[in-house]
């Protein structure tokens, strides 16, 4: 039995850590480096790496630090943030990324994941999706929440999967930074439409968010969170505690 | 000095920083001749099993592994590593392996559960068969990081490990100094460089 994952995302812009509350406001948190093998001894069950940042000069950086990052991990890693073509694929998988997410390149180029699928396997193609409701439909966002694409959600994933993403992130931007739970709406319909693992980011607040995502909808794969992971409101070794016990099969390391 | 085996196949940072990090030396190397000179072998890969077997042989690697499995060298095979030290597999036609190990390698939609995702991708737990130095530092049902689609048959004497996924998987397969793991080690944080860590250190049968 596959365990549920439980993964920290670490958003960096100028070689630091940085949390968004609703993609804005963003505050810086600590060093990449140290973060990411904190939570690699901590019992996290994989990292996501995303780069905001957004001139040539800071992607370098990135890719510097992203390399670091990498040879001091031990658990699978997936890197996203400015990835639009099959070269930048090729840049994040040799600094050492396991798995590459594609959000807005998707968007600009909606051949770019059947081409990376064929090219490095769909288990290393995650469709990451900004997702939120727009006068009662889910709509696509891109550039990092702050464009509505007017596209369907839904659809635009289906055919994602179609096309050969091997994994869905699914952001709600309605609950991002809230902290009161996952969009178990959107998640619902999200996860009964694909059959390649979903993972849910945004809106979780507390341990028992976690445990209500994985009992209430048995199809998603993983939870995804910034910031209480942090800032140490939510200790993962607790977290995967309390998810055994309410018999949720999880990865228990013991220090 | 630990020669990791590179013939073209698949992304080798994460198990060479892994390597590093548990203090070897670590010789990344594509010359059959240089496999002479290591202590241990490492042969990774991601990929089908017929490219890469092709590639083995065309290289000249395959014989010089072969060579150094029978003088006793300590030899791991990680993934499709694992399942080239076998007879042969079935992935996309019938291909020729290794033969270090005997066994077959079949997919894993013959046995799993047909509502289950294929590949087998995620920390599954472990379920030790005996008791063998390369798991010396693994707990029964500790969890390991696994990427397939294909797994090893007909190798119930030589299998050290199994998984469950709707039905037993082949884990992990050994045989005197050569074994293989299905999942990968430099992903399966503590409890994999362990692993790492016990096959850099055992002198003589690893199982």
């Amino acid at each position: 039995m596959i365990a549920k994952r439980i993964i920290p995302c670490l958003d960096v812009r100028d070689g630091r850590v940085v949390k968004g509350v609703n993609f804005e406001g963003l505050r810086d948190v600590s060093s990449p480096v140290a973060l990411g093998s904190y939570y690699s001894e901590a019992g996290a069950d994989e990292l996501v790496f995303y780069d905001i940042t957004a001139s040539a000069e800071g992607r370098r950086l990135f890719t510097d630090i992203l390399r670091e990052v990498a040879s001091t991990i031990f658990i699978p890693l997936t890197v996203g943030g400015g990835i639009n073509s099959l070269d930048d694929f090729d840049r994040v998988l040799k600094c050492g990324a396991d798995k590459v997410s594609v959000n807005s390149g998707a968007i600009r180029d909606p051949g770019l994941i059947g081409e990376a699928a064929r090219r490095y396997g769909s288990q290393c193609v995650v469709l990451s999706a900004d997702v939120k409701r727009v006068n009662g439909e889910y709509h696509v966002f891109a550039r990092g929440g702050r464009e509505d694409t007017g596209m369907e959600a839904i659809q635009w994933i289906v055919r994602g999967v179609e096309n050969g993403a091997g994994e869905i992130v699914l952001n709600s931007i309605d609950t991002d930074g809230v902290k009161r739970g996952f969009d178990l709406e959107m998640l619902k319909a999200v996860s009964e439409r694909v059959n390649v693992p979903v993972i849910a980011s945004g809106g979780a607040g507390c341990i028992e968010d976690f445990i209500t995502l994985f009992k209430t909808l048995p199809r998603v794969d993983a939870g995804l969170a910034a910031s209480i992971f942090h800032f140490g409101e939510v200790k993962i070794s607790e977290l995967k505690r309390a998810l055994k016990a309410e018999g949720i099969p999880v990865r228990i390391t013991e220090g | 000095m630990i020669a990791v085996i590179d013939y073209g196949v698949g992304n080798l940072f994460s198990l060479v920083s892994s390597l590093r990090h548990i203090g070897q030396t670590v010789l990344v190397t594509g010359d059959p001749e240089e496999l002479k000179k290591a202590d241990r072998l490492i042969l990774p890969g991601v990929g089908a099993f017929g490219d890469a077997a092709k590639k083995l042989r065309e290289t000249g690697l395959g014989d010089a592994l072969i060579e150094e499995a029978h003088r006793g060298k300590p030899v791991l095979g990680i993934c499709l590593g694992m399942q080239l030290l076998m007879t042969k597999s079935f992935e996309f036609g019938e291909h020729e392996g290794l033969d270090l190990i005997p066994g077959e390698v079949r997919a894993l939609s013959e046995v799993v559960d047909p509502a289950l995702k294929i590949p087998h991708i995620g920390w599954n737990p472990l379920t030790l068969c005996r008791e063998t130095a390369l798991f010396k530092y693994v707990r029964n049902g500790d969890s390991v990081y696994f990427v397939h689609s294909y797994h090893g048959t007909r190798c119930e004497k030589d299998t050290l490990a199994l998984t469950e996924y709707s039905a037993p998987v082949t884990a992990a397969i050994g045989r005197g100094n050569v074994a293989g793991c299905q999942f990968h080690p430099e992903k399966s944080g503590r409890v994999g460089l362990n692993i790492l860590q016990a096959f850099a250190e055992t002198e003589g049968a690893l199982c």
